[in-house]
């Protein structure tokens, strides 16, 4: 079943997918992202409690939402690498770790332009926001431990441990409103039941949704690629590479 | 899959189980300190048997009970009552409220208990719900009238 994935743990095959992938992913995440922000930021109407301020839902639910599931992503991959040992998984993993931890940090810091005017403070250490910080760190030291090691072969290995042991956080996150009394609010549209907004405010949310997760995924690939040249610079592939692009350059 | 890969597998999967178990029974040992409130029925019939002490200093969160919104003329001081499900609890303040602030809102009061029903509240916060809709649609479904935070007065 999963035999035509196989190739893909071949640096060089992963680098060809990474490079015809990229340029859909860009065209997604330009196009809802431009479509999304504009309708949700000038046209879809004001809420009946909280006026123009609500806006700010169309940055900060993509990115939370985001932040949860490129770490899952990324342990995912770590889990990929640690038991079939593919040295791609944790190029993946690492090439990921950056682009969650800025999601991550877009959503506290918009959680927190939100909290001010809204609930009257900028944090609260309630359960939702600690935790989300604390994925925050996560990310971070997933990073740091992977910058620690001089071969990277061991550093894929240890950062992967982390990277899977905190994954233990994101259920911890989403049902955080649930399980405790918390200041932040309920889940609006990750649940099994109907989303509790308006359907002429959902439509741009949904879009930007689309737009981060794509966004996130080009540049996903364009850190894979460049990892990949950086770890295999010794490889005849990329050398013959090189030597093409250089070569293009020079004709020009 | 071959028994080396099948080994890594139940290795990292032994791992995941135990961290998620020990996670499981932190989260469950502390859930009384991660609550981030008590509520007013929690406050007047106690919780686990527990009944805050005079002079603690906690946080509630309830509803406004609608028309119990006392405001001094002369000065920033307000009172107002909270309610569940249950009993209701007094809440004075001193200070600006956050514009969230109305009847039937949700709010969550800092403050020290200074006897059984009243918290003397230093910092009062609003907890908004998780729906999202234009006014129209409010006023037809829950017949609220939108009153904009800035021109209040209206």
């Amino acid at each position: 079943m999963w035999k035509w994935l196989h190739p893909y743990a071949k640096t060089e095959n992963a680098y060809q997918l990474c490079k015809t992938l990229q340029p859909y992913f860009w065209g997604v995440a330009v196009v809802a992202l431009v479509v999304g922000t504009i309708w949700g930021l000038a046209f879809a109407p004001q809420d009946y409690q909280q006026g123009d301020s609500f806006r700010i839902i169309y940055i900060h639910v993509p990115s939370a939402i985001l932040s949860m599931s490129t770490y899952v992503a990324m342990a995912v991959a770590a889990l990929v690498g640690m038991v079939w040992q593919w040295r791609t998984a944790f190029m993946a993993m690492i090439a990921m770790a950056p682009i969650g931890a800025v999601m991550t940090f877009i959503a506290l810091f918009t959680g927190a332009a939100w909290g001010k005017p809204m609930w009257g403070a900028w944090w609260v250490w309630d359960a939702r926001l600690t935790s989300e910080l604390i994925l925050l760190f996560l990310y971070l030291g997933v990073i740091a431990l992977y910058s620690a090691f001089e071969d990277k072969q061991q550093a894929g290995k240890a950062a992967g441990v982390m990277a899977l042991v905190g994954v233990v956080n994101v259920p911890i996150i989403h049902y955080s409103v649930e399980w405790w009394n918390t200041l932040h609010q309920g889940a609006t549209i990750s649940k099994f039941d109907k989303p509790s907004i308006a359907p002429e405010m959902l439509w741009p949310l949904l879009l930007n949704l689309l737009g981060f997760a794509a966004f996130i995924a080009a540049v996903t690939v364009m850190r894979l690629r460049n990892e990949i040249v950086r770890r295999e610079i010794q490889r005849p592939w990329v050398v013959e590479l090189a030597q093409q692009e250089l070569g293009g350059r020079n004709a020009v | 899959m071959n028994p080396r890969r099948k080994q890594r597998l139940a290795i990292v999967a032994a791992v995941g189980l135990l961290v998620v178990s020990a996670a499981g029974l932190m989260l469950y040992a502390l859930t009384d300190s991660i609550d981030l409130f008590y509520t007013p029925s929690e406050i007047i019939e106690g919780k686990d048997g527990q009944r805050p002490q005079i002079g603690q200093r906690l946080r509630i969160g309830g509803m406004v009970v609608p028309g119990t919104v006392n405001r001094d003329s002369q000065t920033l001081a307000v009172s107002f009552d909270l309610v569940d499900t249950g009993p209701k609890v007094t809440v004075r303040y001193s200070g600006i409220l956050p514009d969230l602030f109305r009847e039937g809102q949700g709010i969550v009061a800092t403050g020290v208990l200074v006897d059984d029903s009243t918290i003397q509240a230093q910092e009062v916060l609003a907890k908004h719900d998780e729906e999202y809709m234009p006014p129209e649609l409010a006023e037809k479904m829950k017949g609220i009238k939108h009153v904009k935070p800035a021109n209040g007065s209206e």
